[in-house]
């Protein structure tokens, strides 16, 4: 079987130097949470094991997945992911075209059979066989049977692929599908709309130099991304404790950068390394930007609106109806229907409470001590 | 039915025991509590009385106060199914469920009696009534849920064991969002239970004269000397 070159390999040919490839193999060590003294480990992988050839799916998604990949913080990362490490078939990053790019999956496919990784990017409309979204003549559930069936490892990017999103919106009207309901394979959810680019490349080196999938959540997500949640390393968090809490977009606390809590900030329920590996070249993310976490990265979070609340307006009851609102008119209700019932119950009631006085009104009279 | 004339006095009698008693109190005030608290939580007021973050921490005693409670609150109600099987025959699990087609028969008694009125005069039961106790049982199911929901959430923000053995219902409602949104919208029930009980405890003392509010301090009701000379042993209610 013809063999990939090893990155190192890879590398040397692009003319990257010996230090810029020690460099990025300290970076890459890292992103996948290796330690220093591990490092070791990972430039003996880079420069020997065989880099594995990858396949990357699109279904249905608008490739903010891609894009945000392609801006990995360390430019030798995406130099080496994109390049070096060539995407041997991706929709929107390959060289072919037409009949020449599916021959060039069916290469891969079956040259590295069982040693390829799969990416996908995008949910698979189930309805009508598929229809609404097909690829040469070929549905997109199709393709994904045939290239899940001999992958090493298959990488579901972004909420498309990992939880159905914004495609699966109530009704769903295409049936839009995870890929991990649809492979009884393993897969590695990387949620987020899209993913950070840096946790894309950590999820990847980590198998390029493990040779095994990462430790994952009970959701399927790689723990080392997403064991925590935004808000637990937010750098606003002191103002949550404190209870100081931005009250309007134009308020003066809100210039002073306290917690967006109240104007519906998701970071307490969002599960991404967003507050730690920031986004592009770790500048900022949403919150430093003054705005709050739509939890993108959370199953569901495209119908759990409106954004601007920390929690969904009360399912069926309209848009505007808050569980607190639905909660105080119930509450409401029953105090008016106790009051209702006392005044009832004086009424009909009256026969039986005069009884029972008179019951005691008697005793009295007889001088018992009843 | 015993007329004024013949005024057959009353009897004292031991209904609610201690643990009954102490876990009543010990969760009505954990519930109270645990709402106010898990209100502020979800909807917070504005009280910023200092320029910087370090200087204040209502919230954060808010939020504590909410899981030192959730605590107490969780293990008072363990204890509680203990004693529904260790205590007597007015605290014990059967008295929560619907065994039987005449407990079935008592439930439409008391709502047609009690509730809707549509009678009068109807048995009176020393203990919990059958509807009472589905009530409670039902309660309990919410305790369990706000418990499960409540310690998955914790789970996210501590490493110790309890709460990590609730984890496993954030997949299955589908993430910490939905867990939240539940756990929240289950605050309004016990808004809506504490006004109904506190008013039946009300109306059932004011209509039928037996102690019924101060039987949770002091674990005493009362009943007709007569009534409970030929009935208590067999079946403890009587006829009004
Ligand atoms: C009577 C029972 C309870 C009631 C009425 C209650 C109510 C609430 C409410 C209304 C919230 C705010 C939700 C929101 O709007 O975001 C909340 C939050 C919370 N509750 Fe409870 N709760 C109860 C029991 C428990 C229990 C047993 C636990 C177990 C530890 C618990 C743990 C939590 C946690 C962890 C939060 C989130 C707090 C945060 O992230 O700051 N609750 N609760
Ligand atoms: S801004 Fe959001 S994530 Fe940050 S502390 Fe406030 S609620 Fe948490």
């Amino acid at each position: 079987m013809e063999k990939m070159p090893s990155l190192w390999q890879a590398m040397e040919q692009k003319g990257y130097s010996r230090r810029e490839f020690l460099q990025f193999c300290s970076f890459a060590a890292a992103l996948a949470g290796i330690e220093a003294s591990g490092i070791g480990s990972v430039v003996e992988a880079f420069e020997t094991k065989h880099r594995p050839p990858v396949v990357w799916l699109h279904f249905q998604e608008c490739t903010c997945c891609s894009e945000s990949f392609i801006r990995s913080s360390h430019p030798i990362v995406a130099d080496v992911l994109l390049d070096t490490l060539s995407l041997d078939y991706s929709e929107t990053l390959q060289a072919a075209a037409g009949h020449q790019a599916e021959k060039c999956l069916r290469d891969t496919m079956t040259k590295y059979a069982g040693e390829y990784i799969l990416l996908v990017e995008g949910s698979v409309p189930m309805l009508d066989d598929g229809i609404y979204c097909t690829i040469g003549g070929r549905s997109a559930n199709d393709i994904l049977q045939e290239t899940a069936k001999d992958a090493a490892a298959i990488i579901a990017w972004g909420s498309c692929a990992s939880n159905g999103c914004i495609q699966s919106a109530d009704p769903n009207p295409t049936n839009a599908t995870p890929i991990h309901k649809l492979v009884d394979k393993p897969v590695i959810n990387v949620p987020g709309c899209p993913p950070i680019a840096d946790v894309m490349t950590g999820v990847v080196t980590h198998i390029l130099v493990f040779g095994r999938i990462p430790e994952l959540d009970s959701q399927g997500r790689p723990k080392e991304f997403y064991g925590r949640r935004v808000h637990d390393t937010c750098y606003r968090r002191p103002y949550y404790d404190a209870g100081m809490f931005v009250e309007a977009w134009d308020d003066e606390k809100a210039r002073k950068g306290f917690c967006l809590y109240k104007m519906g900030c998701r970071g307490p329920v969002t599960y991404n390394a967003c507050s730690v590996t920031r986004w592009n070249e770790g500048t900022s993310y949403p919150i430093q930007s003054g705005h709050g976490c739509i939890g993108c990265s959370e199953n569901n979070f495209w119908d759990n609106g409106p954004f601007y609340r920390h929690l969904a307006s009360f399912p069926g009851f309209g848009i505007e109806s808050t569980a607190d609102r639905v909660g105080t008119a119930v509450g409401i209700a029953a105090a008016a229907g106790v009051a209702a019932h006392a005044i009832t119950t004086n009424i009909r009631k009256r026969k039986l409470i005069d009884e029972t006085m008179d019951e005691s009104a008697e005793a009295k009279r007889k001088g018992g001590d009843a | 039915m015993a007329t004024a004339a013949e005024t057959p006095g009353y009897r004292r009698i031991y209904v609610w025991e201690f643990p009954v008693r102490l876990y009543h109190w010990v969760n009505a005030i954990c519930v109270v509590l645990l709402a106010a608290t898990g209100f502020l939580i979800g909807s917070p007021i504005a009280i910023v009385h200092s320029t910087e973050a370090y200087q204040q921490y209502w919230f954060g005693i808010v939020r504590f106060t909410h899981f030192v409670t959730a605590f107490i609150f969780f293990f008072n109600f363990l204890v509680r199914i203990y004693w529904g099987f260790a205590g007597n025959r007015y605290a014990r699990w059967d008295r929560f469920i619907p065994t039987s087609g005449a407990k079935v028969k008592e439930i439409f008694e008391v709502l047609r009696v009690d509730i809707l009125q549509m009678k009068l005069k109807g048995r009176l039961w020393i203990g919990h009534n059958a509807l009472a106790g589905l009530i409670y049982f039902l309660t309990f199911f919410v305790f369990l849920f706000q418990s499960i929901t409540g310690f998955a959430l914790y789970s996210s923000m501590s490493s110790s064991f309890l709460p990590g053995l609730f984890a496993w219902i954030v997949p299955v409602m589908g993430g910490d969002f939905a867990v939240r949104q539940w756990h929240h919208v289950f605050m309004w029930f016990f808004v809506v239970f504490a006004i109904i009980h506190v008013y039946l405890v009300f109306y059932h003392d004011y209509v039928e004269g037996r102690g019924t509010t101060s039987s949770m301090v002091g674990g005493w009701k009362f009943e007709r000397r007569d009534v409970l000379d030929e009935r208590v042993g067999h079946n403890d209610h009587r006829d009004r």
